[in-house]
């Protein structure tokens, strides 16, 4: 293993300028999920608590939503499982680029792994320049802000306008953007083009967030069997 | 609810939460993977964004129905093109946002 680099600003900085177009992403939707908690009455720091322990934003809406609604503790636990098992597929495709590293390292990795700082990862990752100590750096200003967020939401959050400066759009632009990044040849496109229409069928037929991996995992089988196809003619 | 109810719920949540994350990279980092895997897994992150995206761009979320000429799509097509164009993050996200502000009240 590499010496750490403790004393150089590298990491920091490099991770600060993957981070933030994730950072502008999710203060919103923290502040939004703060404002919502607080309107289920779960006090401030039990949300300060939450966005600490289960770094995953999705499925603490959800949890709010089913706390408001009265559901039981395991029922919550169980939906935030179901919800975030497809981060099992990008922790997959991350070790590719983490291969032999120490599993301490690795250990403080996963807790970062979201569907944002995945895709921005794994695309430095891809143009060969980018240090693990960076993408960790990411990981973690990601999850400062988005602690930051939903705490300042849950505190104040009744006094942002909603919709303002049109900062819903941030995660969807970003996601446009790294989609661009993926598209490194027609295989890529093709399977872009298969996940977003097996994608669309499925949330439409089946309700529940099984349309992510389920378009994923078939879109990329397709891809690569097209793939392999090719090669042998 | 008390501390130690909430307590119990996010320590399960986030248990729940780590497993599938750290599980897959703590086993796979340390294997030789075969190459088809590699192959498959390099499908994965263009398969992941297209299909986070493209319900949202395509679909109505509180109905669950095909909705083409959301705002979002859209606000999708000058934003791809230039990302396409100048392959800025930053960029693209921002203008992004601008165009989303703007069709808010244009349409």
């Amino acid at each position: 293993m590499k010496t750490m680099p403790q004393n150089t600003p590298k990491p920091l900085s490099e991770g600060a300028s993957a981070a933030w177009p994730i950072c502008i992403g999710y203060f919103p939707i923290g502040l939004a999920l703060g404002v919502l908690a607080q309107k289920a009455g779960i006090p401030w720091w039990a949300v300060a608590m939450m966005s600490v322990l289960v770094f995953a934003g999705s499925a603490q809406f959800i949890c709010v939503a089913m706390l408001a609604a009265g559901a039981s503790l395991p029922a919550i636990i169980f939906t935030t499982f179901v919800v975030n098992l497809r981060h099992a597929l990008m922790s997959s495709a991350l070790a590719v680029h983490l291969a032999g590293v120490s599993r301490r390292f690795l250990a403080i990795f996963a807790y970062g792994i979201t569907d944002e700082s995945f895709a921005v990862n794994m695309t430095r990752f891809r143009s060969g320049t980018w240090s693990r100590w960076s993408a960790l750096a990411t990981n973690h200003l990601a999850n400062a802000v988005w602690i930051l967020a939903t705490l300042t939401g849950a505190l104040l959050g009744q006094f942002v306008p909603p919709g303002a400066f049109g900062i819903d759009y941030a995660l969807t632009g970003m996601f446009i953007c790294l989609l661009v990044f993926q598209l490194q040849g027609s295989i890529y496109i093709l399977t872009g083009v298969l996940a977003a229409s097996i994608a669309v069928g499925w949330y439409l037929l089946i309700p529940g967030d099984s349309y992510i991996v389920g378009a994923s995992i078939t879109a990329a089988t397709l891809g690569y069997l097209v793939r392999h196809s090719r090669r042998k003619h | 609810m008390i501390f130690s109810d909430y307590l119990f719920l996010f320590c399960g949540m986030g248990a729940v939460t780590y497993l599938p994350r750290a599980l897959p990279l703590a086993y796979l980092a340390h294997k030789k993977l075969p190459q088809g895997l590699v192959d498959w897994l390099s499908l994965i992150p263009v398969s992941i964004l297209s299909a986070l995206l493209a319900p949202l761009l395509f679909c109505d979320s509180t109905g669950r129905t095909l909705q083409l000429g959301k705002p979002e799509f859209l606000v999708a097509i000058p934003t791809l093109a230039f990302a396409l164009k100048t392959k800025s993050l930053g960029g693209t996200v921002l203008l992004g946002m601008a165009l989303y502000w703007l069709a808010g009240y244009v349409l």
